[in-house]
C-alpha cells in the first residue's frame, strides 16, 4: 500500500502550476478543491457516516420497499426480514438442525395438543382424525420478557398510560416515534397472543391467512361477522378494542399461558405458531398507533413494528434506509449448542451458549439496481450478497466434479460461497380442463395423459438449468423438493415416467421414447390423426423482458423435438392470472415457495377440491384425480412415521404418472459472504436468523481501506487534458481577438 | 398581463381534467381494482372475500364513470372517478394502497430530486451554452468540427451507459465517491457528485448541438455584421449580442422544464438511490398503485401547465417587444 503523499503531492503541484495560468478567482477555487480532496479521509467512497467505521453493525441491501410490517398483514418475503427480527411467535425453527425443527422462542416448551370429539371427551393422541372434533393447543411462555422502549407503554408517576390520549396540539410537533419524550415497557402476556389472534378477523385489517385461518381457527369467522357489523356503526378511525369481544376458540389460562381451539385435527398448525401471524401485540400499541393524527403522521403499527424481539425498527425510510437496533430488554437466548454434525467443522458452533443477538445494528440500503449493489458487495460495503446472471461468471467457478465455487478473484478477496436447496419447486402446469392436454372423456383423457407424458420427456430441465439458471437448480422428481417429508434421494426417488437409472444417476428417457408416447396420444410425428394437422400447444407467460426471448426460443425447441408446435401466449401477469383462474391457458409456468417443512404444504397445490377454477384455489392445473385426493386427506392429518411415508409414496406415483405438471426444478441459492460475515447456515424457511450471525467489524474495517484506497492520478489528468485542450483554442481566441483589434477587419 | 394569465390559468382546468380521465381510463384498461386488490394482498391464499373487502376499504367496489343504481347527481359522483381523481383539484391526493400520506411522501421526496434535477439543470445549462458559444466563435475550424463530432457521438450513447460507466470508473475504478446512496443535509452532496457529473454529460451532446445551431443563426443577422462593424471583439458579439437575443428560443425550451424538475429523474434515481419523485412513480406502477399514479400524473400536468405559463412570462422579461394581452 503506497502513503497517500504519493499521489497528492503530484495533485498538488499539478494543480499549484496550472493554477498560475488562470484568474484568481479560479486560483482560490482550485486551492479549496486541493485542500478539501486532501484534508478528506483515507476512504472517499464509503457511503455510511464516518462514526460507523468499526462498529458491529451488518450491512444489507434491500430492493423491493416493505408494504406492510404489521404481523397480521405482512406475508412477503422481504417484509418478513425485518418483522422475523421484531416480532416474537410462540415457536421458531432450530437454527442449525436439519431438517427443519420447531423449537420453543417465547414458548416454555412445545405446545401440548389435545384431542376431543363431539362430546368435550378427550381423546388419545393416537386417535384416528374422523373422531377428533377439535384439537386445543396449549401454549405456556416464560414469564419475565420484555417489550421494546416504546412510547405506548409511557406512564406517568401516577401509572397512567401517557400518550393515549393526545390532541391535535400534542400530535402536532410529532414527525417520528423518538419525538415523544418518554417512552416505557411492559411484561410479554398471554392476552397479548390473544390480542393479535382476534387481529386477524378485524375487519379494518387485510390479514393474507384470514380466509385460511376461519376455517380451522374455532369461532374466527363469527368473530369476524361481529366485529364488522360494529365498525360499521363506529366512526372511521375509532379504536376498535378487540378486548371487548370473545373469540370463541382461545381461551386465557392465566397471564402465562393460553389455548387455541382448532377444528378437526390440524397438525400443520404448529408451523403457523412459528409464522408473525400469531406473534404477540399488546393493546396498549394497537390504542396508540389508532389516535387520530398519528396516522397522517403516517405514524401506524404497519410502519412501526413494535415487539420482544432481539431487534427493533429505528429508522423506516423505505426508500432509502431501515435501521434495526439491538432491543436493549431482549435477554436470555442463546446461541445454540447442537447442530447439524458437519456444522463443528464449518465453525458454526464457536459461538455456542453466547447470548444472543451477537449483531447490535443491522442498515439496510435500499439498492434497486443490480450493478451499484454488486459494486458496492466488493468494495465490501455490503457483509453479503446474491449473484445475478450478469455477475455470475466473475463470481462462480464449476470444477471439473460439478461443484461450485467461487473465482480466484473472489477467493482472494476471501469470499466464500453458500448454497442451499430452496424448498421451492418452479413447475410447467397444464390446465387438466382443457381439451388436447386435459382431455374431456375417458379415452381423451388417456390420450392426453401420454401427451403429457411425451412432453415431460422431450423438454430437458437439465439442459434449462445448465443454460439458464448457472447450474443452480436440481431436476424435480415430483413435487416436493429436498428438505421435506416424502423427498426420496437417489433411485428411491426417480420418477420412472420421465427418468431411467443408469450409471448410478437418473438419465431423462430418449426422445424415441417420448415419440412412441406422442404416436400412442394420436399424435404420430407432431401431427394429429383425427384432422391431419399438425399439433399445435400454447404456452402462457406473463410478459417477458428481451432477454428472456431465449428461454422462450429454447421451450419452442423443445417441443419441435416432438414435432409440436408451440405457440407464445405473453401477457402481462393480471391478464395471465385471470387466465389460469378461469382456466383459459393451455400449459403455464408457476412456482411456489413453502409456507412451512410439510409435504401437505405441495401435495395440496394438486388437490381437487383446491382447483382455481370454480373454487379459487391453488391448484392452478385443476388437477382432480379421485384416489389422490382421498389419499391427501387422510395424509394431511397424520403425524409423520412410516404409514404417512407410504401415502406419501403413492401419491407422488399417481402424480408421476399422470403428469399434470413439469416438474421443473427446485432452484438452489447461492450466496456470497464476505471472509468477516460468520454463523451463516442458509435457512429458507426461518427468517429470525440475523441474531445467530457475527461480523468481524476490524477485519472489515481493514479491508474497506484496502480495498478503496482513492486513486486520484484521474482527476490530475482530467484537469491536464483540460489543459491541453483549451490551451491552443485560448491563444488561438486571443489572437483572433488581437488581429480583429488591429486590422478592424469584420468578418 | 395579469388578465392573460388568469385566462391561461382558467384554461388548465378543462385540460387537467382531461389529463385526469385519460390517465383513469388507461389506468383501469389495464387494471381492474380486481387486479389491484390481487397485487396488493399477493398470490398466496388470496380469497374473494379478501379481494372484495380490499375494494370496499378503498372505494374501488363502486362503478368507474357512472352508477346507475345511484340517483340524481350521485350517479357521476358516487364513482371512481369522481372520488378519486376531483379531489386532486383540492390538492387531497389521499393515501397510497399501502396506508402512507401520498403529499407527505411527495414534500418529503422532492428535496432529494431537487438535490440532483437542479445542479444539473443549471451547471447544464452554462456548461452547455458555453461549449456551444465556443464552438461557434470557432465555426469552420477544427474545433467546430471535432466539437459536433462529439456532440454526435454523445447523443448517440444511451444515457444508461454513462451511469454505469460513471459508477465503474469514478467509484469502482478509482474509489472517488461512494457507487450509490442517499445522505441527510451537507452529507448527500459525496452521494450527489456522481449523477450531477453523469447528468452533465448525458445531456451535453444534444444540447450543445442545439444551441450551436440557435447561435449560429443568430450569427447571420444583421445586427452582428453591425456590431462587429463597430469593431467590437467577438467575444462581445457572441456573450452581450448574439446570446441575448437567442434567449427566446432558449426560453422555450428552458423554462417549461424547471417546474418539471421537482419530479426527477428515473433512471438516474433508480441507479443512483436517490429516494426522489421519479423513483416513487416507477415504483408505483410497478406495484399497479393508482392513487400515486394519478397524483404523480396530475402534478406532472400542473407543473407542465406553470411551466408553459412562466415561459410566456420569461418572454416579455427578454423581449420589450412581447405583450400577454
Amino acid at each position: 500500500m503506497q502513503p497517500d503523499y504519493v499521489y497528492r503531492f503530484p495533485i498538488l503541484l499539478l494543480f499549484s502550476c496550472f493554477s498560475m495560468g488562470v484568474g484568481k478567482g479560479w486560483r482560490y477555487g482550485l486551492f479549496f478543491l486541493v485542500i478539501l480532496l486532501t484534508a478528506c479521509t483515507d476512504v472517499w467512497n464509503n457511503p455510511y457516516p464516518e462514526a460507523d467505521s468499526g462498529k458491529n453493525i451488518l450491512y444489507n441491501a434491500f430492493v423491493e420497499r416493505p408494504k406492510h410490517l404489521d404481523p397480521v398483514q405482512s406475508y412477503s418475503s422481504n417484509e418478513i426480514t425485518f418483522t422475523a427480527q421484531i416480532y416474537q411467535p410462540p415457536l421458531q425453527y432450530h437454527y442449525l438442525k436439519r431438517p427443519f425443527t420447531l423449537i420453543p422462542q417465547t414458548a416454555l416448551s412445545m405446545p401440548v395438543v389435545r384431542y376431543y370429539n363431539a362430546n368435550d371427551e378427550q381423546l388419545p393422541a393416537n386417535a384416528a382424525s374422523a373422531e377428533i372434533h377439535y384439537s386445543v393447543y396449549e401454549i405456556s411462555i416464560k414469564p419475565g420478557i420484555l417489550y421494546q422502549p416504546h412510547p405506548a407503554f409511557a406512564k406517568d408517576v401516577q401509572a397512567n398510560l401517557l400518550y393515549h390520549a393526545l390532541t391535535v396540539q400534542d400530535t402536532q410537533s410529532v414527525y417520528k416515534l423518538s419525538d415523544f419524550e418518554h417512552s416505557g415497557t411492559r411484561e410479554l402476556v398471554a392476552a397479548d397472543y390473544i390480542y393479535q389472534i382476534k387481529r386477524l378477523a378485524h375487519p379494518r385489517l387485510h390479514s393474507p391467512i384470514y380466509g385460511l385461518m376461519a376455517d380451522y381457527l374455532v369461532g374466527l369467522r363469527e368473530l369476524a361477522d361481529t366485529l364488522r357489523k360494529v365498525d360499521r356503526q363506529m366512526p372511521a378511525d375509532d379504536f376498535l378494542d378487540l378486548r371487548e369481544f370473545s373469540l370463541s376458540g382461545v381461551e386465557l389460562v392465566d397471564d402465562y399461558t393460553y389455548r387455541i381451539r382448532i377444528k378437526g385435527k390440524y397438525p400443520q398448525f404448529m408451523y403457523w405458531l412459528a409464522m408473525p401471524f400469531f406473534a404477540p401485540v399488546p393493546w396498549e400499541v394497537d390504542r396508540f398507533f389508532s389516535q387520530s393524527g398519528l396516522a397522517e403522521r403516517n405514524l401506524t403499527l404497519d410502519w412501526y413494528p413494535v415487539g420482544t424481539g432481539p431487534y427493533m425498527l429505528t429508522q423506516n425510510d423505505p426508500n432509502r434506509i431501515m435501521v434495526l437496533e439491538r432491543n436493549p430488554n431482549f435477554a436470555g437466548e442463546f446461541y445454540p449448542y447442537e447442530g447439524m454434525p458437519e456444522d463443528e467443522e464449518r465453525g458454526l458452533l464457536r459461538d455456542a451458549g453466547r447470548p444472543l443477538p451477537l449483531i447490535d445494528k443491522v442498515v439496510f440500503s435500499r439498492e434497486r439496481e443490480s450493478i451499484p449493489r454488486w459494486n458496492k458487495f466488493l468494495q465490501g460495503y455490503y457483509d453479503a450478497s446474491g449473484i445475478g446472471s450478469d455477475s455470475f461468471d466473475q463470481a462462480v467457478q464449476i470444477t471439473g466434479q460439478g461443484e461450485a465455487i467461487v473465482t480466484d478473484d473472489m477467493a482472494a478477496q476471501g469470499i466464500r460461497l453458500e448454497t442451499a436447496v430452496a424448498p421451492s419447486t418452479y413447475y410447467m402446469g397444464f390446465n387438466m380442463l382443457d381439451p388436447i392436454v386435459g382431455g374431456r372423456t375417458q379415452q381423451e383423457r388417456a390420450s392426453a395423459r401420454k401427451l403429457r407424458q411425451a412432453i415431460s420427456i422431450a423438454v430437458d430441465y437439465e439442459e434449462y438449468i445448465s443454460i439458464f439458471a448457472n447450474g443452480r437448480g436440481i431436476p424435480a422428481q415430483g413435487p416436493i423438493p429436498p428438505g421435506i417429508e416424502g423427498y426420496r434421494e437417489g433411485l428411491a426417488g426417480l420418477n420412472p415416467t420421465v427418468y431411467e437409472w443408469r450409471e448410478d444417476r437418473p438419465q431423462r428417457k430418449s426422445i424415441e421414447l417420448a415419440r412412441a408416447l406422442l404416436a400412442e396420444a394420436g399424435y404420430p410425428r407432431g401431427v394429429d390423426r383425427k384432422t391431419g394437422k399438425p399439433l399445435v400447444l400454447y404456452f402462457d407467460v406473463t410478459a417477458r423482458s428481451a432477454d428472456d426471448k431465449s428461454i422462450l426460443d429454447w421451450m419452442r425447441k423443445q417441443f419441435r423435438k416432438l414435432n409440436i408446435q408451440l405457440v407464445v401466449r405473453s401477457t402481462d401477469y393480471n391478464r395471465f392470472q385471470d387466465k389460469i383462474r378461469k382456466g383459459n391457458a393451455q400449459i403455464f409456468e408457476w412456482g411456489w415457495n413453502a409456507d412451512y417443512p410439510d409435504p401437505e404444504n405441495f401435495l395440496f397445490l394438486l388437490y381437487g377440491p383446491q382447483r382455481k377454477v370454480g373454487n379459487n384455489g391453488e391448484n392452478a392445473a385443476n388437477y382432480d384425480n379421485a384416489e389422490y385426493n382421498q389419499l391427501f386427506e387422510q395424509m394431511k392429518n397424520m403425524e409423520p412415521g412410516p404409514q404417512r411415508a407410504r401415502i406419501i409414496d403413492r401419491m407422488v406415483a399417481i402424480l408421476r404418472e399422470d403428469a399434470p405438471w413439469l416438474w421443473g426444478f427446485h432452484p438452489l441459492d447461492f450466496a456470497l459472504y464476505h471472509a468477516w460475515y460468520e454463523n451463516v447456515k442458509p435457512n429458507r424457511l426461518g427468517y429470525n436468523n440475523i441474531k445467530y450471525w457475527r461480523i468481524d467489524p476490524v477485519l472489515r474495517e481493514q479491508k474497506r481501506r484496502e480495498w478503496n484506497e482513492p486513486v486520484l492520478w484521474p482527476i490530475g489528468t482530467a484537469f491536464a487534458v483540460l489543459g491541453i485542450f483549451l490551451a491552443p483554442a485560448w491563444f488561438a481566441y486571443r489572437r483572433r481577438e488581437l488581429s480583429q483589434s488591429l486590422s478592424g477587419r469584420a468578418t | 398581463m395579469l388578465n392573460y394569465i388568469i385566462r391561461r390559468i382558467l384554461y388548465a382546468i378543462p385540460i387537467l381534467i382531461g389529463v385526469n380521465l385519460i390517465t383513469f381510463a388507461l389506468f383501469f384498461v389495464v387494471n381492474t381494482p380486481d387486479d389491484m386488490a390481487r397485487m396488493h394482498l399477493g398470490t398466496k391464499h388470496v380469497t374473494d372475500e379478501a379481494i372484495l373487502k380490499w375494494k370496499q376499504d378503498r372505494g374501488y367496489d363502486k362503478p368507474l364513470l357512472y352508477n346507475p343504481v345511484a340517483q340524481g347527481r350521485q350517479k357521476l359522483t358516487d364513482t371512481i372517478f369522481f372520488e378519486k381523481s376531483l379531489a386532486m383539484f383540492a390538492f387531497d391526493f389521499g393515501r397510497a394502497d399501502d396506508g402512507r400520506d401520498i403529499a407527505h411522501e411527495i414534500k418529503t421526496r422532492m428535496w432529494p430530486s431537487l438535490a440532483i434535477a437542479l445542479p444539473v439543470f443549471f451547471l447544464g445549462l452554462l456548461a452547455y451554452i458555453t461549449f456551444a458559444l465556443v464552438m461557434v466563435f470557432f465555426r469552420a475550424t477544427y474545433v467546430d468540427f471535432w466539437g459536433v463530432v462529439i456532440c454526435v457521438a454523445m447523443m448517440s450513447i444511451s444515457s444508461l451507459f454513462y451511469i454505469i460507466g460513471g459508477q465503474f470508473l469514478i467509484s469502482k475504478l478509482w474509489h472517488l465517491v461512494p457507487v450509490s446512496g442517499y445522505g441527510g443535509g451537507l452529507d448527500a452532496g459525496r452521494f450527489l457528485v456522481l449523477p450531477i457529473i453523469v447528468g452533465v454529460i448525458s445531456s451535453a451532446g444534444a444540447n450543445t448541438r442545439w444551441y450551436r445551431t440557435i447561435f449560429l443563426e443568430e450569427m447571420n443577422k444583421e445586427y452582428v455584421r453591425t456590431a462587429r462593424s463597430k469593431g467590437l471583439p467577438e467575444s462581445l458579439v457572441l456573450f452581450r449580442h448574439v446570446l441575448k437575443n437567442a434567449m427566446i428560443p432558449i426560453l422555450t425550451g428552458v423554462v417549461v422544464v424547471i417546474p418539471l424538475l421537482f419530479l426527477g429523474g428515473l433512471i438516474i434515481e433508480s441507479f443512483f438511490g436517490i429516494p426522489g419523485l421519479g423513483s416513487y412513480t416507477i415504483d408505483a406502477i410497478h406495484s399497479q398503485d393508482f392513487a400515486v399514479v394519478r397524483a404523480m400524473v396530475f402534478l406532472g400536468s400542473l407543473l407542465y401547465i406553470i411551466g408553459l405559463v412562466m415561459t410566456d412570462i420569461s418572454y416579455t422579461l427578454v423581449d420589450p417587444r412581447v405583450r400577454l394581452e
